[in-house]
């Protein structure tokens, strides 16, 4: 075993590092980390390249095992990881979209401006805790029984805004349009439903957030333009949530399941958090429907607590949706597998591309952005953390050439949970976020620690990174004003 | 021989448990979960209770399926299990009664939404008793 990063690692240039084919046996392909320097001491403690060389040994896997600059240890695929593999004979892995499946960022823009919103900053945090329900153990304000379940399962957003949560102008900029094929409830177990059930409409609780947000910084004004953004000081709205204790179950469910067929695919792995089974098996068709179900069920969430936030700002402000603005910017999904045609040296692929904490990163002119981002590129959402920034971009060719479409998804951990904790209570982080002007609120207080400035990578090094690579371009950056948390 | 420890690391937190026996090892990691969801005092009681019988293909899957089945009545049930006991346990199935109680807020602090156990580091050890290894994502 090799003791220092640069004895292992193939520097193809300033932010391209490649784990070569020989690190591991069993690698079907070689790694490829997006990283500078500085970055990869960090990484290499964590030795978060026995992930990525891991990840390389999944039958089908082309082109790399691909590391995102947010890159860190994960349980079995690293997060920040992308793996794409072939549809024809390659392999779907469960616990490579994870256990929130489809975890991902929402992004509101309103016409207000700082000046008008900072005097009621915590009316607003108070108004949104109370409408949105966070934390742990928390149930929705939303009554369904398991045959409304199966609908929303199927329709994903699309539900919500038939129920009233919501406009349909918001389904054009989501992902999938908030609603991705194939879902079949019966492939999702009683477990996973009787979870998902009391929980639809919730934000959850860990990372989970929503944040009011000042644009400090605008670096691509045409861009920025076409998103609705005019000014530095315009309010935007960040919701970061997925699909709760149902993707947990379907994920628990999968990768229990693939566990148990891995033997009879002939399927070695490095790692049993990998179980996987071809895509085209039943078992990986099966897994499909089920991920499929738990994605739609993430963005009907994502859209609930949009409604709620309307109503929040409406009461707040006491102006009329409209004259607030808080038109939907994107809706990404950071958590999930996809079947994507990509083309490498001139030839098309049917490809499943697994990102796991990775954000899909489309370029202007692909068919599956939607018409008013044809000429920008596909939004890119990244959040920071609560003390420091959060960026907006747009995807890039050159994401489609380097990464299958894909960029980083946030700011990446540096310092564990308890570290965290050790190194700063959560009185002093609330302390610390009011004196730089930021209004927190969150469920359990003492939680807050473990989402403190310290805990993460600087989002601004990581975003530097798809910059200077070209995987994804910033459009703008933002600051937080008011967070609640679970 | 301590019942178990808490391991961190940069994005989740695992468990080592310890026992004389493997049933007893399988109990003190159970404990060890619901000491990283809650910090529940010694006043919680034992009033409720749920058998659990399951089966997976070999001992260590088996020890997964059960953390993650506390995890499901946990969600589902809000029950917080303070005891355990592990009546048959083989290399394939296990039958277990859990003893707790209702999450009451006055008396129960919650610390962590645990989402699952993984199969990432997993490790069933028999060096003078049992060692058991889990990673959860938190």
């Amino acid at each position: 075993m090799p003791v220092l990063w640069q004895e292992t690692l193939r520097k193809i240039d300033d932010y391209h590092w490649e784990i070569p084919l020989d690190y591991k046996g069993g690698m079907r392909v070689p790694g490829m980390i997006f990283a500078s320097e500085s970055m990869l001491n960090h990484i290499w403690e964590e030795d978060v390249f026995q992930q990525v060389a891991n990840v390389a040994c999944l039958p089908g896997i082309i082109g790399y095992s691909l590391a995102m600059p947010d890159i860190h240890w994960g349980y079995g695929f690293p997060i920040g990881g992308v793996a794409a593999t072939r549809v024809s004979n390659g392999v779907i892995s469960p616990g490579g979209v994870g256990f929130d499946i489809n975890c991902g960022v929402r992004l509101l823009r309103t016409n207000l401006t700082e000046e008008e919103v900072r005097p009621k900053i915590k009316q607003l945090i108070d108004e949104l805790f109370n409408n949105i329900p966070s934390g742990l153990g928390s149930t929705g304000k939303i009554k369904i029984n398991e045959k409304e379940l199966a609908k929303v399962l199927i329709k994903g957003s699309y539900w919500a805004i038939e129920k009233g949560f919501g406009e349909p102008e918001d389904i054009i900029v989501t992902e999938e349009t908030g609603c991705i094929e194939g879902a079949d409830p019966n492939k999702a177990s009683s477990k996973s439903k009787k979870r998902g059930i009391p929980q639809l409409g919730t934000l959850g609780s860990g990372n989970h957030f929503l944040e009011i947000a000042i644009i400090d910084k605008i670096y691509d004004q045409n861009a920025a333009t076409v998103m609705g953004i005019s000014d530095i000081g315009q309010i935007l709205v960040l919701i970061h949530t997925g699909s709760r204790g149902f993707g947990h179950q379907v994920c628990s469910d999968y990768v229990a399941l693939t566990n148990n067929t891995v033997k009879k695919y002939d399927i070695t792995l490095p790692d049993r958090q990998l179980a996987c089974a071809p895509v085209q098996s039943p078992e990986g068709r099966d897994y499909l429907s089920a991920m499929a179900c738990a994605a739609n069920y993430a963005w009907a969430n994502r859209q609930c607590i949009t409604h709620w936030t309307r109503e929040s700002f409406i009461k707040v402000f006491n102006k009329s949706r409209r004259a607030l603005g808080l038109e939907q910017i994107y809706d990404v999904a950071h958590n999930i597998a996809k079947m994507e045609e990509h083309t490498i040296n001139n030839d098309k692929y049917k490809l499943c591309v697994h990102r796991k904490g990775a954000t899909r990163a489309f370029p202007a002119g692909h068919p599956d952005i939607p018409d008013i981002y044809q000429n920008i590129g596909q939004p890119v959402l990244i959040p920071g953390d609560m003390g420091r920034y959060s960026y907006v971009a747009v995807g890039t060719e050159q994401a489609m050439k380097e990464t299958f479409g894909s960029t980083c998804h946030g700011a990446g951990r540096v310092q564990s949970r308890s570290a965290a904790k050790r190194a700063l209570k959560g009185n002093d982080i609330n302390n610390i976020l009011l004196s730089k002007g930021i209004t927190v609120k969150a469920g359990n207080m003492d939680s807050l620690s473990e989402e403190s400035s310290e805990a993460y990578k600087d989002v601004s090094e990581v975003v530097n990174i798809t910059q200077q690579t070209g995987i994804s371009r910033k459009v703008i950056r933002t600051i937080p004003l008011g967070v609640i948390k679970g | 021989m301590k019942d178990f420890e808490i391991f961190n690391h940069t994005a989740d937190t695992g468990i080592i448990a310890y026992g004389d026996s493997i049933n007893k090892a399988f109990a003190n990691a159970a404990k060890a979960l619901f000491s990283l969801i809650g910090e529940f005092g010694n006043d919680t009681e034992k009033i409720l209770h749920r058998d659990i019988v399951l089966t997976a293909p070999d001992q260590e899957s088996l020890l997964v399926k059960w953390l993650n089945e506390l995890i499901y009545i946990f969600d589902t049930e809000n029950i917080i299990f303070t005891k355990f006991n592990i009546t048959k346990l083989s290399k394939t199935y296990l039958i277990a009664r859990s003893y707790g109680e209702k999450i009451d807020s006055s008396r129960h602090q919650l610390k962590n939404g645990v989402k699952a156990a993984t199969y990432h580091m997993l490790k069933i050890d028999k060096i003078n008793g049992y060692r058991v290894q889990v990673l959860f994502d938190i």
